[in-house]
């Protein structure tokens, strides 16, 4: 029975982790990018959310609707400022651009706020600590279950988005090739940095469940970005669903190695990563071969 | 028209680099153990500057887990000075050791391009991270000391030290610049410009990568057998910090990606701002990070490649340069 349910936990662990990678899956899909300071950016959201609870009392959940719009101009800002650029200077820029822009936020945030830890999960209300007791030893969280219905969610909107809005057509479009996207009309520059926008909004929302679920500080990113691209490879680069099985997986591995030892937790997701890459390299590399 | 590799600035320069290393040999003799202390800092600073850019220099493999290295070039060293082996001795061991490791991680992680590459290296460095935690004869979590490193003497030992970080920041440079000038070294800078094209024309892609991953990789483990020889304590939070990253690419991309000079330099100004901002704190770190994304989007050859592209200055021959009527030139 705690085999069970460490697996159940392990898929609202993985479904928290989906919802991480979603940005980052998203970023990847059209613009064959990697955005290094992705964990960084879902807390900042997380920061912002914060900022807003503590100044107007509101629950966690309003303020991350009030932050909405700043996470939208800020995901434009971020394509404008940084990505942009690099996009055009060859597969390493955008990678080197974005490390130095992680280490930015991370130090900002450490003067703004800190290197204390925060959490949002006291104003989130009784979802935090509501629970079913199902059998002995299986129990559902209601943050679990909204966690994981918010990935469905998120991951249900995506796709019909990108199936059936003009925006998605063009996202997809020009993913596909964003040069003969341009011939027929699509402003590709716009549909990037509206890419961008919704990958930086999804973030926020992995970090306003980041601060309800646990604590966060100014340095979590670089762990929150390892996990969520962790998650994007396990599904397969590029596949939007795969990005949720590819959590859910990597959650599981990590509760299953937590039944083990504390410490194998984040262990076993590395290693079922590594396992992953070392599986995969052969068809990841014809993928990627094909992508350029 | 004639080729030639050395010019007369070339000449005195690489002449006079050798002379500098002679002087730098006499420098325990001379300066107080602090100021030896910090000038093997330095030294580990050119080391993993220059081994970096090896890496995302020449083979366009961008790197966020050389952490790995250098933080199983320090372990071993603990590891094999508990094993009784006499502590400088150990350090020699734990290099080949932890450098040795590299093999069989290539066989799979030079597969992985761009992002996986990058992040999977840091994995590896997560991973390694860990295992280091869980063992307690190594200290687990909380660190450990090199306590034989206590036999000898400060002033004697700073000065062991410091001659070590020289000797392996020779070697490894001189490996580096003989490996440019070789004839492999014309298809590394011939995949650093372009590796379709590289390949293209049969240069094995492939096993360039893997010379360049490895030698990168005993480096990073030289290097962290100095970290732990010159601060005599190590622990898993700050010697697989991601952050030796982050340095290692501020100093390549300011001193400049792909040239063999510009990481010396990154790293002489490195040092020279963390000599400045000794407090460190956030600011400093941020301007570090803007500071290399800027350089990566703005000046992307860095100060060095900037100098040598306006100039046409030479300082070590590592390409070849066309004298025909016109001076005009080109890169190996």
């Amino acid at each position: 029975m705690t085999i069970l349910n460490a697996i159940l936990q392990g898929i609202f662990l993985g479904a928290f982790y989906a919802v991480l990678a979603c940005g980052l899956s998203i970023m990847f899909g059209v613009m064959r990018i990697i955005n290094l300071a992705h964990g960084d950016v879902a807390v900042l959201g997380a920061y912002i959310v914060l900022v807003i609870v503590d100044r107007t009392g509101v629950s966690a959940f309003v303020a991350f609707l009030i932050a909405l719009p700043v996470m939208v101009v800020l995901g434009y800002a971020l394509h404008f400022s940084v990505l942009e650029r690099s996009l055009r200077a060859g597969i390493l820029t955008p990678l080197l651009a974005t490390f130095g822009l992680s280490i930015v936020i991370q130090n900002l945030l450490q003067l703004a706020f800190s290197p204390d830890v925060h959490s949002l999960g006291g104003s989130a209300g009784a979802v935090t600590t509501s629970s079913w007791q199902v059998t002995g030893g299986l129990s559902v969280s209601a943050l679990g279950v909204l966690v994981l219905v918010t990935a469905v969610v998120v991951f249900g909107a995506l796709q019909l988005l990108l199936s059936n809005t003009r925006l998605g057509w063009m996202m997809r479009a020009t993913a596909e090739d964003a040069d003969a996207a341009e011939l027929v009309g699509i402003n590709s520059r716009a549909v990037y940095a509206s890419a961008t926008a919704l990958a930086v909004v999804i973030a926020a929302l992995g970090g306003l469940f980041l601060g309800i679920r646990s604590v966060f500080d100014p340095v979590s990113g670089p762990t929150q970005l390892i996990f969520a691209f962790e998650a994007v490879v396990i599904g397969g680069m590029g596949s939007l669903w795969g990005t949720l099985l590819g959590g859910i997986a990597l959650g599981i591995a990590q509760t299953l190695g937590a039944q083990i030892h504390p410490q194998f937790a984040v262990l076993a997701g590395h290693l079922l990563f590594l396992a992953v890459l070392v599986a995969r390299f052969g068809g990841a590399r014809v993928v990627l071969r094909t992508a350029r | 028209m004639k080729v030639e590799r050395w010019t007369r600035t070339s000449r005195v320069f690489t002449g006079g680099l050798a002379v500098s290393v002679v002087i730098l040999a006499a420098v325990p003799l001379i300066f107080d153990p602090d100021v030896v202390q910090k000038l093997t800092t330095l030294l580990i600073l050119v080391l993993l500057a220059a081994m970096w850019n090896a890496l995302a220099g020449y083979g366009g493999l961008l790197s966020v887990g050389q952490q790995a290295f250098i933080g199983m070039g320090a372990y071993a060293t603990v590891f094999f000075a508990n094993l009784g082996v006499p502590p400088y001795a150990a350090m020699l061991v734990a290099t080949v050791v932890a450098g040795a490791i590299s093999v069989p991680i290539s066989l799979f992680a030079l597969r992985l391009r761009a992002a996986q590459f990058a992040i999977g290296m840091w994995v590896i460095a997560e991973v390694a991270s860990i295992v280091v935690r869980l063992d307690q004869n190594l200290g687990a979590g909380t660190g450990i000391s090199l306590i034989q490193l206590n036999q000898y003497e400060p002033n004697f030992r700073q000065a062991y030290t410091f001659w070590l970080a020289l000797g392996f920041a020779v070697i490894f440079l001189a490996a580096l610049f003989l490996l440019l000038r070789s004839p492999l070294g014309v298809s590394l800078q011939a995949i650093r410009d372009d590796e379709d094209a590289a390949r293209s024309i049969g240069v094995r892609v492939a096993s360039r990568k893997r010379l360049l991953f490895v030698l990168a990789a005993f480096g990073c483990s030289a290097a962290g057998v100095l970290v732990v020889a010159n601060t005599l304590f190590i622990e898993p939070g700050s010697v697989f910090s991601v952050q030796w990253s982050a340095y290692m690419i501020f100093m390549v991309l300011v001193g400049g990606l792909g040239t063999f000079e510009g990481p010396i330099l990154g790293a002489i100004l490195l040092f020279a701002i963390q000599a400045t901002f000794t407090q460190g704190g956030p600011w400093y770190l941020v301007g570090l990070g803007a500071t290399a994304a800027v350089f990566a989007l703005a000046l992307p050859r860095g100060l060095w490649g900037t100098v040598e592209e306006r100039l046409g200055l030479r300082l070590m021959p590592v390409g070849y340069r066309v004298v025909g009527a016109k001076r005009e030139e080109t890169d190996g």
